[in-house]
This record gives C-alpha cells, sequence and structure tokens, in this order.
C-alpha cells in the first residue's frame, strides 16, 4: 500500500499521541500520590510522603491486600488446570459439539460482569451457600479459565505434531510423552497464562462485589469503599501506584513467557 | 507403544480421525480431559444464567422481603415496559456503542501504524507498551481519570484537563464514554493488530497495482478482510461498556446506566426485580454475539 509522506506522519502522530494518553493519567496517579493535600484534585499542593509512609498502618488495607492475593492464587490454580485439560480436549481431539464448547468457553467474558456477578450470586443465595471466600473464587475461576484456557490452546497449535508421534514411536508412553515432550514445550504458557489469570482476578470488582458476603473485602473493593471517604482517599492514589509497580513488571514477564518460542 | 499404532484408527462423523493430525486415542481420554471444566462451565455458569432467566419470573413475599418460587410476571412487565428503564436502556446501549466506536477509531490507525510501518524493533515495543496498562488495574485507571477528567472549580484546584486546555466535559455521559474508551481500548487493539500482521502484502499491492488509491484498499481491500478481527474486539468493547456501572459511580455524576439500576434493585433488596433488569444486558449481548459471529468474530477470539 502505498502511503503519502504526510499519511505516515499523521499515523505516528496519533500513535504516539494514543500511547501518551494511555500512560498520561497512569503518571498523574503516581505524582498525585505523594500530593500533600487530603484530596486527589490536580494540581497537587506540595510535595509529601506521609500517604506512602501511613499506608502501611492501614490495617484495612493490608487485610484487602492479603485476600485478594489469596483469592487471587486459588481462582489462578483452579482456572491453570480446568482451562488446560480444555485446551487439551479442544486442540487435540474432533467431537460433535466442539463450537458449543469454545463458544461456552468464552462466554464468561463475552457477557458483561454484572451478568455473571448477579447469575452467580442469585445461585448461590437460593442453593443457601454462604457468600464469602469460596463464592468469589467460584466467580473469578469461571472468568479466570478462559484466559488460561486462550493461552495454552494457542501455544499447543503450535507444537508440532510430528514431535508427539516421534516421542510414541521411540517407546514413550503417554504420559511419558506428556512428561518429557509437552510439558516442556507448553510450560511457559501455562505459567502466562496462569499470570494473566491471576492478574485478572487481583483487579476484578464487579462479579466479586455480587459473590461476595460481609466478611470478605479484596482490594478493588477497598479503594471502591474508600472512594467517598474523605480520610482515606489519599491512600487510594498509593495503593493504585503500588498495584502498578507491582502489575506493570508481572504483565511485562506474561507477556514474554506468552510470546517465547517452543522450543 | 506397538499395539497403539496397530488399532484402527477411529473415525468420526465428519470421517476425520479422532485425534486430528495425531494418533488415534481412546475415546475416554477426551471426556477424563473434558469433563471437569465442561462440569465447571455448565453447572456453575450456565446453570446460573439458566436459574436467573426462571428467578425473574419469581415473586417477592411481602413479609419477609425474599423471593418465593410463586411466579408472576409483574418483574418482567417493569424492567421491559416502563418507559423510564427502556430509555435507560437506549441510553446504556448509545453508550457502549460510543465508547465501542472510539476504540475503533483510535485502534485503527494506531494497529496499521504498528503492524505495517514501523520499524520490527519498535514494533515489538509499541505492541507491550500499549498492551501493559490492561493489568494495572481497573479502578486504579477510572480513578486516574477521575482526576483527568474533573471539572474545574471556582477554587482553583480543578482537574487536569481543565487545567490543562481549559475544558473538560465534566462528570457526565460523555466522561463515561471516555472513560471507558480508555479502559477498553486495548482490547480492539490487539485483535485489528493481530489481524493487520495476517494481511498478505501481495493483496494490498495488487489493489494499488489495479489504479486504487489508499483510501480506497482501506475500504474495500483492508476493512473487508479485518472484519472478523474488529468484530472480535468489539464483542470486549461493547460487553464490557454495557454492563459496567462502576465506571458511572466514579466519573458519571447523576448519570445512571442500566448496571446502576440492577446494582440498585440488589441491594433494595428485590433480587427477582435485578434478574429481570439483567435479562437486558444478555439479550442484547446474544444478539450482538450472533451478529458479531456472522462476521466471524469467534475465531479471533
Amino acid at each position: 500500500m502505498q502511503l503519502s509522506p504526510l499519511a505516515r506522519l499523521v499515523l505516528r502522530l496519533v500513535t504516539y499521541a494514543v500511547l501518551g494518553v494511555v500512560y498520561l493519567p497512569l503518571a498523574l496517579i503516581f505524582v498525585l500520590s505523594f500530593n500533600s493535600a487530603k484530596s486527589i484534585a490536580w494540581p497537587p499542593v506540595g510535595f509529601s510522603t506521609r500517604w506512602w509512609e501511613g499506608f502501611l498502618e492501614v490495617e484495612s488495607a493490608r487485610d484487602a491486600l492479603l485476600s485478594s492475593a489469596r483469592l487471587a492464587f486459588v481462582a489462578m490454580f483452579i482456572a491453570i488446570v480446568l482451562g488446560s485439560m480444555l485446551a487439551f480436549a479442544l486442540q487435540r481431539y474432533e467431537f460433535y459439539g466442539k463450537n458449543v464448547i469454545s463458544f461456552l468457553a468464552v462466554l464468561p467474558i463475552a457477557l458483561p460482569g454484572i451478568v455473571t456477578g448477579v447469575a452467580l450470586r442469585n445461585t448461590f443465595v437460593r442453593f443457601g451457600w454462604d457468600l464469602g471466600f469460596l463464592s468469589v473464587v467460584a466467580g473469578h475461576a469461571t472468568f479466570c479459565i478462559v484466559v488460561a484456557h486462550n493461552n495454552v490452546i494457542a501455544r499447543l497449535r503450535r507444537i508440532a505434531p510430528n514431535l508427539r508421534e516421534a516421542s510414541a514411536d521411540l517407546g514413550a508412553t503417554p504420559f511419558q510423552t506428556f512428561r518429557l515432550v509437552t510439558w516442556p514445550l507448553i510450560r511457559s504458557a501455562v505459567l502466562a497464562g496462569g499470570i494473566l489469570a491471576f492478574a485478572l482476578s487481583f483487579d476484578e470488582v464487579v462479579v466479586t462485589t455480587f459473590t461476595a458476603g460481609a466478611g470478605i473485602q479484596t482490594l478493588p473493593q477497598w479503594i471502591l469503599n474508600n472512594f467517598s471517604r474523605p480520610n482515606v482517599l489519599p491512600y487510594v492514589t498509593v495503593m493504585a501506584t503500588l498495584v502498578m509497580l507491582v502489575s506493570l513488571p508481572i504483565a511485562w514477564l506474561a507477556q514474554r513467557l506468552g510470546d517465547s518460542n517452543p522450543g | 507403544m506397538g499395539e497403539r499404532l496397530e488399532q484402527a484408527p477411529r473415525v468420526t462423523d465428519s470421517g476425520r480421525n479422532i485425534a486430528g493430525r495425531g494418533k488415534p486415542r481412546p475415546a475416554f481420554a477426551l471426556w477424563g480431559l473434558l469433563s471437569a471444566p465442561l462440569a465447571w462451565l455448565l453447572v456453575v455458569y450456565v446453570g446460573s444464567l439458566a436459574l436467573l432467566v426462571v428467578s425473574a419470573f419469581f415473586s417477592l413475599d411481602d413479609f419477609t422481603g425474599k423471593p418465593t418460587t410463586e411466579l408472576t410476571t409483574s418483574n418482567i412487565s417493569e424492567a421491559f415496559t416502563q418507559g423510564e428503564y427502556i430509555s435507560l436502556v437506549v441510553r446504556s446501549v448509545a453508550v457502549a456503542v460510543a465508547a465501542t466506536l472510539l476504540c475503533f477509531a483510535l485502534a485503527m490507525p494506531t494497529a496499521f501504524y504498528i503492524a505495517r510501518l514501523a520499524s520490527r524493533r519498535t514494533r515489538r515495543a509499541l505492541v507491550v507498551a500499549l498492551i501493559l496498562p490492561l493489568w494495572t488495574g481497573y479502578l486504579v485507571k477510572a480513578f486516574a481519570l477521575r482526576a483527568v477528567l474533573a471539572p474545574g472549580s471556582d477554587y482553583g484546584n480543578g482537574g487536569f484537563m481543565s487545567g490543562l486546555v481549559g475544558w473538560s466535559p465534566g462528570f457526565g455521559y460523555v466522561a463515561v464514554t471516555l472513560t471507558l474508551a480508555y479502559l477498553w481500548f486495548p482490547y480492539m487493539l490487539l485483535p485489528i493488530y493481530a489481524g493487520l500482521e495476517r494481511l498478505p502484502n501481495s493483496l494490498l499491492d495488487a489493489s494499488a497495482d489495479l489504479g486504487a488509491g489508499s483510501i480506497r484498499t482501506f475500504r474495500l481491500v483492508m476493512l473487508p478482510l479485518l472484519l472478523p478481527s474488529i468484530a472480535a474486539g468489539s464483542i470486549f468493547t461493547f460487553s464490557l461498556s454495557l454492563g459496567d456501572y462502576i465506571t458511572v459511580k466514579i466519573v458519571g455524576g447523576t448519570a445512571q446506566l442500566i448496571g446502576n439500576i440492577i446494582e440498585r434493585a440488589l441491594l433494595a433488596p428485590n433480587q427477582p426485580l435485578a434478574a429481570a433488569f439483567t435479562l437486558w444486558p444478555m439479550m442484547i449481548m446474544v444478539a450482538y454475539l450472533a451478529v458479531m459471529g456472522r462476521a466471524g468474530a469467534f475465531k479471533n477470539l
């Protein structure tokens, strides 16, 4: 496609403008976490680290951080196991109803979170199950399965099928083939899917709100609940910055792992 | 493993080998793999969705305030015939469409530049740089946008945008649309970028050789080929925007969308009415998925 130098320049400018718009608000939150004022309004009044120093004393924030991490870890584990099983089944076999199942797998992220959240809550309440840690795990695992599944199936598609055939021809049992041939090839994709599932769960707020009872508060819920409380509001910027600082390198790692060439 | 190789290959209805390109395998291995994830998705997820539809017909006990199994159509008729709620749904769809279009308008040139014009090294860096914010946290970004979009006040401590350019949309539907587009932009960018990378150069060259200008090539060659990718991206931007109620709380001011009504009904608490309201986004999304499926979106999810 022949593009005039002007068109090229415009496209380039749009791209870098988008990049700027994407990162500007994030930079803003970072700057505001050092604001000495008790508000999150721009411009900052003065420089202060008092919110960062006081942050560790906010017990509710610590608890929320901890329960979010526990939650995301369990949801990630379920997602990796179920998502990988699903990916193997869909990649290696042809069977009746395969398309329906692939559609079913993406449904939890294709439907709005509020639909998933209200539906699960409705079920839990009707059957008298307590809303708490386990109900939130169930909700999170439901949409995390998709992420794990997508990562694993993408990798499985790129592995040459003759590797497994060669392994079998050399006398390996299916389990040996999995352990010595398939697993080393998909390991990084499973890990990447797991990390993304963890991040997705760590960040989720809608399904969480509807499936969590009074006993549990996740990090996003903590942020949301303190949004309307002026005394704690500046801590929200600290928490937000922390989340960013922790999640950016992890997401970068997941990206690298997911892209890395098998073998 | 000799005996396995000699086994007659199992053949499905379509005449293909059960194990695809690999060796024939016993079908119980397939069911072993499928059973647990399928049970989860069917029982926990599809089961809940079905129950939700049913419970929209349940009535509320006057004394306990809890849903009973007595059937009524009053929730449905309230959610689907009252003008107030219908206009709310129309507004929600309008916001979701606007956010989706905005995402597309920005993702298309950006993805084109990255996939087709940028050098190999910058391409990699740009893709990662634009996807990373996806993982910085939904609320973090929503609050960041609140700080950006806040209207200026008389005390001079307004938002970033009004300070910078002297104007901001303030809190309302425009702010909600902008924030949603900001939040879901990577979901539109990624599939379009992947689609552009797969697009063979020869097709674009052929179009140019036949005398088409770049705009014509874009409209008649590139756009039709990218349609499945765009459809796939739009499923996420549309769906995530349609059900959103938290962004509305953070930057919406007095604005209300369908998600807020669902939440309000649930907190009332009126579970059956909330279920009836939830049928709206569910039906809209099913219709949307059906249309986008025809455009080939599911091959690109």
